[in-house]
């Protein structure tokens, strides 16, 4: 069995400011991670690979090659190889060209039973890559999992997080699952990984030319979003909790919403 | 030392351990009741952080000393007395062991400490013999295959929850420090007994207390390295084992100036932050000024340790005495920028300042040091 998971490094935004002039992202000395989403799918499919003797992981990303080290941290907590999909000519890439790239570099490692890809990631919070992945391949999704129940001979059975509880579906594989936090919670590395990691393990890069795709249809060439502008909002300002019974606290309510002239 | 992305992974799996397995509340909490969670300890083997320098094939990690001093700095900045117990494994248990140990004896005692299944600890101090460890007077009599101990070992760290202990004890009494001999000891043996755990300032939650031993028969298989030749076999061990302190120093140090930097931001006087008075700024300046030294020294003695320089020794030896000495200054400085707060037990640093003190006396006070690299220099 071979499991795939996507990864993207990304800015730690517990530690991101804010430029209080210029309304951007402080990225200098922002510490790059695992995005965190990404993290529960590793995890989740090293949990398979622990009950399944011969399964392998391989791990993909797409970014620049300082993303190395985030994939190298994806090894040392357990992953058998990895892939970076690495390239000029995939730079200024939407979700959409993303999800192209990813997928040109899945269909070239081929053989696979289940892709495990992040709910999110915390820099774009699109949710968009999973989904379009799926598309792109021709493979049935399920989001949101929470909860994988049973791994059998030709499907998953999976718990699918809702709003106000969850559902459960099979999916036939090859499927592409994507994982919210509360699947798991993922492992540390080793030291002892952490080494062969850096020393031993053979972390392949690939380019357009590699995984066959046209430069057209990468990156920015083919990324119909566009970014007109951005902005921070103004920060809400704290809420307010209100306690007591329902009763108790339907009043508090309208008290206040009268106070404020808003009924 | 700009250290490779191995290193830096290396940090960042220490960082993330303790900051998630050791929360403020559980510190606070150990130091309060003395109990460390058995929990803690067992997750720490899991992990492999008491088989950090142990060989691949036996279950370690199969790491150099630079790898483990770091992974030290950064537990205890977490937590100090933590840092001891990951420490305590990996080099004062596993060194005599892969010094001196024949295959047998590392296959059944470095292996399971390496896995985090057997906890070592190491008996050389005596009631009347710490720095002058030849001095030791415990004894050893041959009788047949085995090996007859009696005497009394002091302030042994994590004695009674060890599974074995390294003893030095007297086997020929007529030599001084050319009379000892190494033995590994089963903690459950008949004639072993532990005194009652030190009341200590810091570092509380990993017991300290002294092993009597009395009759206590010990197989000639169990004795380690050649007879006579134990005080060598101390030596080296120890020669190496403090630059663990010298990284817990590193660790305590930044921790110290985290906590600072941190208070001299919040706290208003005068109509302003502290942090904005120079009297502050330079306190700052020069704590975070030795702090950098001293992990210089630390990785530079770790470097030294791993290319086996002829000087290693010496290097480690200035590594724990500028580093220890240094942490003792910063954590003094760092408790006096928080004035009278920092003297309360709500503030971290009235731990850091007690947890810290130990550092210049353990495994060999900062005076042995100044001995060794004089010694070294001189000879």
């Amino acid at each position: 069995m071979r499991i795939i998971v996507t990864a993207k490094q990304v800015p730690d935004t517990n530690e991101v400011r804010i430029d209080p002039v210029k309304h951007t992202l402080i990225r200098e000395g922002v510490p790059s991670i695992l995005n965190p989403d990404d993290a529960n799918a590793l995890e989740e499919a090293l949990r398979i690979k622990d009950e399944n003797p011969g399964c392998t992981v391989t791990v993909v990303s797409m970014g620049p090659p300082q993303a190395l080290t985030m994939l190298r941290e994806c090894i040392a907590m357990g992953a058998d190889d990895a892939v970076l999909l690495s390239s000029r000519a995939f730079g200024g890439a939407d979700t959409c060209a993303t999800s192209t790239t990813i997928a040109a570099g899945i269909k070239k490692i081929g053989d696979y039973d289940i892709i495990f890809a992040g709910r999110q990631a915390i820099d774009g919070d699109t949710a968009q890559v999973g989904p379009q992945l799926a598309m792109r391949l021709g493979l049935p999704v399920v989001t949101y999992v929470q909860k994988v129940i049973e791994i059998k001979e030709g499907s998953v059975v999976v718990e699918r997080q809702l709003e106000d509880g969850h559902e459960i579906v099979e999916v036939a594989k090859p499927c592409v699952l994507t994982c919210v936090k509360e699947l798991n919670t993922p492992r540390y590395m080793t030291i002892g990984r952490i080494l062969y990691a850096c020393d031993e393990a053979d972390i392949k890069v690939w380019n357009e030319k590699d995984v066959a795709l046209d430069p057209a249809d990468c990156g920015l060439n083919a990324s119909p979003t566009q970014v007109v502008t951005s902005f921070t909002p103004e920060p809400k300002g704290k809420g307010e909790m209100l306690t007591g019974s329902i009763n108790e606290m339907a009043a508090k309510l309208v008290s206040r919403l009268t106070e404020k002239h808003v009924i | 030392m700009v250290l490779s992305e191995k290193y830096e992974l290396i940090r960042k799996l220490a960082r993330d351990f303790a900051t998630a397995e050791i929360p403020s509340e559980l510190q606070d909490e150990i130091d309060r009741t003395g109990n460390y969670p058995q929990e803690l300890l067992r997750k720490f083997a899991k992990y492999g952080f008491y088989g950090i320098k142990a060989p691949k094939e036996l279950g370690g990690q199969g790491a150099d000393t630079l790898a483990y001093v770091i992974t030290i700095e950064e537990i205890a900045r977490v937590s100090m007395v933590s840092a001891i117990y990951v420490s305590g494994a990996n080099s004062l248990g596993s060194g005599p062991l892969m010094l001196a140990g024949t295959k047998e004896q590392i296959e059944k005692y470095l292996g399971p400490v390496a896995r985090g299944e057997k906890y070592p600890s190491f008996g050389l101090t005596e009631p009347g013999a710490g720095s002058d460890a030849g001095g030791v007077v415990t004894s050893a009599v041959r009788d047949g295959d085995y090996w007859i101990l009696n005497g009394r070992k002091a302030f042994i760290t994590a004695a009674p929850i060890s599974d074995f202990c390294i003893i030095f004890a007297k086997t020929d009494p007529s030599k001084g420090s050319k009379g000892i001999t190494t033995f590994i000891v089963d903690m459950k043996a008949p004639g072993v007994s532990f005194g009652k755990p030190e009341h200590k300032m810091g570092i509380i939650g990993c017991p300290t207390s002294d092993i009597v031993l009395e009759d206590v028969r010990v197989h000639d298989s169990d004795r380690l390295g050649e007879i006579n030749k134990g005080f060598i076999n101390a030596m080296k061990t120890l020669d190496i084992g403090r630059l663990g302190v010298a990284a817990q120093s590193v660790g305590v140090g930044q921790a110290c100036l985290d906590e600072a930097i941190k208070y001299a931001k919040e706290r208003k006087q005068f109509g302003r932050r502290i942090a904005d008075f120079q009297a502050i700024q330079f306190m700052i300046a020069d704590m975070a000024t030795e702090l950098q030294a001293a992990r210089e020294l630390v990785y530079n003695g770790a470097v030294m340790k791993d290319r086996n320089d002829a000087k290693a020794s010496m290097y480690c030896s200035m590594a724990k005495y500028f580093a220890s000495e240094a942490a003792n200054r910063i954590a003094y400085k760092a408790l006096q920028i928080h004035g009278g707060y920092g003297y309360i037990k709500d503030y971290r640093i009235e731990r850091l300042y007690r947890d810290v003190r130990i550092n210049t006396i353990f495994e060999g006070t900062s005076q042995v040091q100044q001995m060794v690299i004089s010694g070294a220099l001189l000879k």
